[in-house]
Parts: structure tokens; C-alpha cells; sequence
């Protein structure tokens, strides 16, 4: 699961990022104070800094960056 | 219902027996789904503790890679069980309410939307399609295609072969794009909607790849082994460019306002 010890299993890493790439920027976005208002485009930062956090093999700096235009945001 | 607990939405559907289609499902939160209706409208929902899912969990639950992943797949879980039964829209992941007054009214307020996304994928599927190049194999297929007859032994030949490498080295990147968007257009005669996401960091993936292509496409389930071929097909026409695909996918690129409204 967490992917930081070496054996990753890369089917299974690149199937979850088909995943996530889908059930964080798609299905259907419900704005306004219905919901607890986790903004879209900050919940694909943050679920890619939990993906780029976990490789302990890379080591980022910087912005982390973020797919643009995927986001069915109204 | 009380201040500890919140509504997740998994999907709308406008199906009357959604609720016997989920009665067995096991949500994000281990909870029983359920249904709210509104007007011919369903909305698939479970309660879940807010202090796990409440707002200031939720950002830091979401930082936490194997949380995440438990929350998506428990998420699509519930979404593709129902999706390959009946036509579903899936809701964005970590749609929250407070109340089941806010589910009812969340149904109401975007009813438009909701009927002509389900019309738009009613007895269609997504499927994703990725392509990668492999950079010195595209280059060298490149140069065979921009010397085309000249192939032989005489001097001439050679120059131009030699002309063509250089070019191709060249312009490898923009006939890459060229053949992607050829991907992508064939790919969207053989499906009823489709789109075109940014190319996945290759430091998530972990795949080094140079990913050419990103694509969703809504198929007619009727022509999905039609859809199937074309995506092996394409695999096949273009040296140093391998075409994956993935799905079936409940809709999830194909459910926002903005593909359906004009």
C-alpha cells in the first residue's frame, strides 16, 4: 500500500493511478455549501503529493506538479 | 443522522431498483450503502463518520497514500458494481454532506444535469487509452517513412536517407504529437464521446514512458469489440508506439456539466 519500501508493485501502482486520475478528476463536481467544500483542484494536489511523498525512491522539490484541464469543476 | 456523522454520495441513478442492486454493498467507511430519492432521481449514499471523512480529516486523511487508496478503490467499488447493472454518474471522490437535506437538495438543484449525463451514458462504457513512444524506435520508423522509395544503394539515396534522419531527429517530437492526435481522432470515430487528460507524471506512474496519449472515450457497448480492435490495431500501425488500454471504467470522464451542457 504504501509503496515506500522498494517492492513496489508497479502493475498495481500504475492501475490505482488510472484510479485515482479518474475518481479525483472526474465523476461529477457538487459545489457550494451542500458539501464540505474540499475544492477540486486542492484535492488533486494533495493526493499527488501523498503519491509523490510515498516514493521513497525519487526525491522531489519543488512545486509538485498537477495535470491541468481534467477537471469537470462547474 | 446527527453532527457526527456525514452523507458520502457515491452516484446518482435513475433506476427505481438501485436500492435492491446495492443492499449488499460495503462502503468507504465499512458502512451499509443505501439510497436517498428525489423526483425519479437516486442518489447512492452511505453515512460516515465526519471524523474520518469531516472536512479537516478529510485533508489529512487525503495526504495519506494508503488511506487514499483504500478510499478510491471502496469508492469505485461501489460505483462499477452498480455501473455494470445500470447507467450510473459517479460523484467526484470525497463528496460529502452534512445532512440527507443536502442530498435531496443536491438532486434537485442539478436535475438537468444529471438526466442528460445518465442519457448520455446510458448503454455506453468508458474506456481509457494510453500510448507511449519509444523515442529512438519513432525516430527511426520516421526516417524510413520520409525516405519512403528512396531506399537503395545509389548516392542520392543515401543523402536523402541521411536528410530524413536528420528531420526525423528533428521533428520526432512534433510527429509524435502528430501521431497521437491521430490515435486520439480514429479512437473518437469508434466512440460516442472522448477526451484527452495530461500525459501521467511518469515520477507517479513510475512508468519512465514518454506517454503520448492520455484518453477517455464513452463507447456504445454495442461497438466496444469494435472499439477493442481499433485500440490492437493502432498498437500495430505506428513503429515505437504501444497503445494500452484500461476498463471498463464507470464514466467517470464522461459525468461533469461541462460535456453535456452546451
Amino acid at each position: 500500500m504504501r509503496y515506500a519500501d522498494g517492492s513496489v508493485d508497479e502493475e498495481r501502482r500504475i492501475a490505482l493511478i488510472d484510479l485515482l486520475d479518474r475518481v479525483l478528476a472526474g465523476g461529477v463536481v457538487v459545489t457550494g455549501d451542500v458539501t464540505l467544500s474540499i475544492a477540486d483542484v486542492d484535492l488533486v494536489r494533495i493526493s499527488l503529493r501523498a503519491l509523490i511523498s510515498s516514493l521513497s525512491t525519487l526525491s522531489v522539490t519543488g512545486d509538485v506538479p498537477v495535470p491541468d484541464g481534467t477537471r469537470n469543476g462547474r | 443522522m446527527t453532527d457526527t456523522t456525514g452523507i458520502w454520495m457515491y452516484a446518482v441513478t435513475e433506476a427505481g431498483h438501485t436500492a435492491d442492486l446495492v443492499s449488499t454493498a460495503t462502503g468507504v467507511a465499512g458502512e451499509r450503502v443505501r439510497v436517498i430519492g428525489e423526483d425519479g432521481l437516486t442518489a447512492v449514499v452511505g453515512t460516515v463518520p465526519l471524523a474520518e471523512f469531516g472536512a479537516d480529516a478529510l485533508t489529512r486523511n487525503l495526504e495519506d497514500l494508503g488511506w487514499l487508496e483504500r478510499v478510491a478503490r471502496a469508492h469505485d467499488a461501489v460505483v462499477s458494481t452498480l455501473g455494470r447493472r445500470i447507467p450510473v454518474i459517479p460523484l467526484r471522490l470525497a463528496t460529502v454532506c452534512l445532512d440527507e437535506h443536502r442530498v435531496h437538495e443536491i438532486l434537485m438543484q442539478h436535475r438537468r444535469e444529471f438526466t442528460e449525463a445518465l442519457t448520455l451514458v446510458t448503454g455506453r462504457t468508458e474506456w481509457g487509452v494510453k500510448a507511449f513512444a519509444d523515442r529512438k524506435t519513432l525516430s527511426e520508423a520516421l526516417t524510413d517513412a520520409n525516405t519512403g522509395d528512396a531506399a537503395g544503394g545509389s548516392g542520392t539515396a543515401y543523402l536523402l536517407r541521411r536528410r530524413a534522419q536528420l528531420a526525423a531527429r528533428e521533428s520526432v517530437e512534433r510527429e509524435a504529437a502528430a501521431r497521437a492526435d491521430d490515435i486520439h481522432e480514429r479512437l473518437l470515430h469508434r466512440a460516442a464521446a472522448g477526451r484527452r487528460n495530461p500525459p501521467t507524471d511518469p515520477a507517479l506512474s513510475g512508468n519512465p514512458e514518454w506517454m503520448l496519449l492520455n484518453g477517455s472515450y464513452l463507447v456504445d457497448d454495442e461497438a466496444a469489440d469494435e472499439f477493442r480492435s481499433e485500440v490492437e490495431d493502432l498498437g500495430k500501425s505506428f513503429a515505437g508506439i504501444r497503445v494500452e488500454l484500461t476498463g471498463p471504467w464507470p464514466p467517470y470522464s464522461f459525468a461533469g456539466a461541462e460535456r453535456i451542457a452546451p
